[in-house]
């Protein structure tokens, strides 16, 4: 059937399972805009193209199928960019398609001519230039093939103007992509197995550290068999948060710069590291020089090219980590390890003492308190997305995650003013569940005009915004390292509730601990997207930590009795 | 130690930009990187020259084939092959010392390509040692300019390469309804 180039991008999509995607017209785009009005998609009218690609990274995160964005060509295309980069750095699967000038002009500093396919090369996982309408359904096919397949990532696709307006024969191809050059597949070698399961069944002081991997391949699953079978406690890096359910006694909590002592104890201490799905990223070793000395160490990843980046792996296994446990599971003994279990337990029980959320409420408003209620009073069910931060931080601490995909964050770009607009994408992908965005004040106004789209779309998100009048995280730096110079980290805000009323939609103010059930309450009654102002301590800070580049075990640890500001004036 | 890398990579628009973008994003030291045709119309072949010493040879096979258009890459470096750089030596030349220039193309086996009143021009082939000698040897007549067309590599033997394999990469990369890219052009990969 002859179709207009334009037509052929929405007749692609419809075939991809698309239902939603996110974008912003503009003239290198319109031909597409129009053909879209006859087609089953819905089209959500963002206010800046960044907004558009986190939502539609929200979206795959939350649903694990691809996320698509659009936009027209020059400023479009380069408003898109932070969000692209963003999905490369944590694996996420998103098309995004471009407008581009005419391919007759292209090269010649037309109006709105950008080389976003030049610009994006280093932050897509691959890119497209689309000049003959021909080609378009060939390049859109291929585009989700290798956003969703290996290691995932975001793929661009730029379709000149011409292309779009020009008529071609369209039919669409349902067989398998074929591309000579990519092959996502890999399957382990049994000796490769054999020699990693040599290791497991030799250890005493293993130590599974799970990344956003075992969520990527589906493999949460066998990630628990694996480790009940082995008896293997385990690590989650930020992005493997919900990969295991924080509830289950072998799951340790979170490593790193601001996981607890324990749990980094435990890597220096551990004799056998199993890396699933992880990458060794500087936020979760340290100092490499230091890290986990005493370990042999078992890498299985997606990526050949990981293995042995950062730290040297006694057995590398490149495969989808969910295949590879199945493959190597029949290797592998029944253990028992009781001893180094208890050791670990040991080392819990003095920082519990020192936790803030135990402490009894002081008439101040912690974050801490303040993550940790919004855990009790959604029942852990809820899809929380955060944004980049101390609140990040807290939030991976305080709430406790149970299930694969309910914690959506930026881990490896660490972008703020992400949150607000992929928790938007989050709802579109699970209608049916509670979404709340935890902000910082700083963050969400980087992205804060999205508050238009969400009346817009009469979307219901909640968003707490955790207001320390600062941009706290570089505060808090400042605090440690810079002798309390707070140079540009105190902000002066806008009145958030004022704000939320200004868009039709409705703001809640918390100061005390008490008013927190009520604010939640008040917020799930309401059909629209909520904003909470939580007006928290200002100079608080996130404990324990991991100074930048020192040893995993050198931790600063809470203070105690804990923050001064806890005692009244 | 230094590396040869032998890579095949689809021949379309953007693929170098691809590959320099990646060593130059990754840091990767490059010491001479050349692209030209096949045999196989689609199909371009890369020979890249890295010190091992500075970048790790197993990083850069391991993210070149994270490019969707690289196709194949095989390390020759500890493999019997025929590696050949071909430099242009433009040379200062008088009466005095011409014949003496001619004596050394000689040896080296350099063809004398260009004369004029005061300079020469040899053309030699031959791998990276054999050049940098040649060059150590005309250093002292002057040398006006030189280009060298940096390493190509190839196996010896019936060699590692199928034909068919190779062929097999240039049906499935040229789609129907795809137009030629710039065949006769070898930057258009
Ligand atoms: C786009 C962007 N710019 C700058 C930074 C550096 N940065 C990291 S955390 C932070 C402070 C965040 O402040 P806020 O959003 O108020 O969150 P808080 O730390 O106070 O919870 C900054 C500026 C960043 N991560 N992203
Ligand atoms: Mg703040």
């Amino acid at each position: 059937m002859q179709l207009k180039g334009a037509q052929i991008i929405w007749e692609c999509l419809v075939r991809k399972g698309v239902k939603v995607v996110f974008g912003y017209p503009g003239g290198a785009i319109l031909p597409a805009y129009d053909a879209m009005l006859d087609y089953p998609i819905h089209h959500v009218l963002v206010r800046h193209e960044q907004g558009a690609t986190h939502m539609a990274d929200g979206y795959a995160r939350a649903s694990g199928t691809v996320g698509v964005a659009i936009a027209t060509s020059g400023p479009g295309a380069s408003n898109m960019v932070t969000g692209i980069a963003t999905a490369m750095m944590d694996s996420v699967p998103i098309v995004c398609i471009t407008g581009q000038v005419g391919s007759k002009v292209i090269g010649s500093d037309a109006f709105q001519e950008i080389d976003v396919t030049g610009i994006t090369l280093p932050i897509t996982k691959h890119n497209f230039l689309v000049t003959h309408p021909e080609e378009i359904a060939q390049a859109i096919r291929e585009a989700f093939f290798i956003a969703e397949s290996g290691r995932q990532g975001p793929v661009l696709v730029d379709i000149t103007k011409d292309a779009q307006q020009a008529s071609a024969e369209f039919e669409w191809d349902d067989t398998p992509v074929r591309l000579p050059g990519y092959r996502p597949q890999h399957r382990p070698q049994s000796a490769e197995l054999q020699r990693a399961a040599d290791l497991i069944n030799n250890a005493q002081r293993p130590l599974i550290l799970a990344g956003h991997g075992i969520i990527m391949s589906s493999g949460c699953g066998e990630v628990l068999a694996f480790a009940e079978r082995t008896d293997t406690p385990i690590a989650l890096t930020l992005l493997g948060l919900g990969g295991v359910p924080a509830s289950h006694p072998l799951n340790l909590g979170m490593m790193g710069m601001h996981g607890e002592a324990w749990v980094n104890s435990a890597i220096q201490q551990a004799d056998l590291l199993l890396a699933f799905g992880m990458r060794f990223d500087d936020r979760v070793t340290g100092n490499l020089q230091t890290y986990a000395v005493n370990a042999k160490k078992i890498h299985i990843e997606i990526d050949p090219s990981e293995i042995n980046k950062n730290v040297n792996v006694d057995v590398g296994i490149v495969g989808d980590l969910r295949e590879t446990l199945l493959e190597l599971l029949p290797y592998v003994a029944e253990r028992k390890h009781a001893e180094w279990r208890a050791h670990i337990d040991g080392m819990k029980g003095e920082v519990a003492v020192r936790d803030i959320q135990y402490l009894p409420d002081s008439g101040h408003l912690y974050a801490a308190h303040v993550i940790n209620d919004l855990w009790r009073l959604t029942k852990g069910q809820a899809i929380v997305v955060t944004d980049v931060g101390q609140h990040q931080m807290w939030e991976a601490q305080y709430y406790k995650h149970e299930q694969p995909r309910t914690l959506i964050t930026s881990g490896g770009l660490g972008t703020m003013g992400f949150a607000f607009p992929a928790a938007m994408g989050a709802k579109f992908a699970r209608p049916d569940t509670e979404v709340w965005a935890i902000v910082g004040d700083g963050g969400f106004q980087m992205t804060a005009a999205e508050l238009a789209t969400a009346a817009q779309e009469k979307i219901k998100i909640n968003v707490a915004i955790i207001n320390n009048g600062y941009l706290g995280m570089v505060r808090q730096w400042q605090e440690f390292f810079y002798e309390r110079r707070y140079a540009a980290t105190p902000l002066r805000n806008p009145d958030f509730v004022k704000l939320a009323e200004a868009h039709g939609l409705v703001g809640i103010r918390v100061t005390k601990r008490a008013e927190i059930p009520s604010a939640y309450e008040a917020a799930l009654a309401e059909p629209g997207t909520v904003l909470v102002d939580f007006r928290v301590e200002q100079e608080d800070s996130v404990f324990p930590m991991v100074p930048a580049g020192a040893d995993l075990h050198a931790m600063i640890r809470r203070p105690s009795p804990l923050a001064e500001t806890a005692a009244d004036p | 130690m230094l590396h040869t890398l032998v890579a095949y990579v689809e021949d379309k628009p953007g693929v170098l930009n691809r590959i320099a973008s990646l060593f130059r994003r990754r840091a990767f030291n490059i010491e001479s990187l050349t692209v030209g045709h096949t045999e196989q119309l689609g199909v371009s072949r890369m020979t890249i020259v890295i010190d091992g010493s500075q970048t790790s040879v197993e990083r850069v096979e391991q993210n070149l084939y994270k490019l969707v258009n690289v196709l194949r890459v095989d390390d020759v470096s500890s493999l019997p092959a025929v590696v050949r750089d071909l430099a242009l030596i433009k040379v200062k030349t008088s009466p005095q010392t011409r014949s003496e220039i001619l004596q050394l193309a000689h040896i080296f086996r350099a063809r004398i390509v260009d004369v004029s009143k005061t300079t020469v021009i040899l053309e030699v082939t031959g791998d990276e040692n054999k050049i940098e000698a040649t060059i150590e040897m005309l250093r002292p007549f002057g040398i006006v300019e030189m280009v060298r067309t940096g390493v190509v590599a190839m196996v010896r033997g019936p060699g590692r390469f199928d034909p068919a394999e190779v062929a097999a990469w240039a049906s499935a990369t040229r789609k129907p309804g795809e137009r030629d890219a710039n065949s006769n052009i070898s930057s258009s990969v």
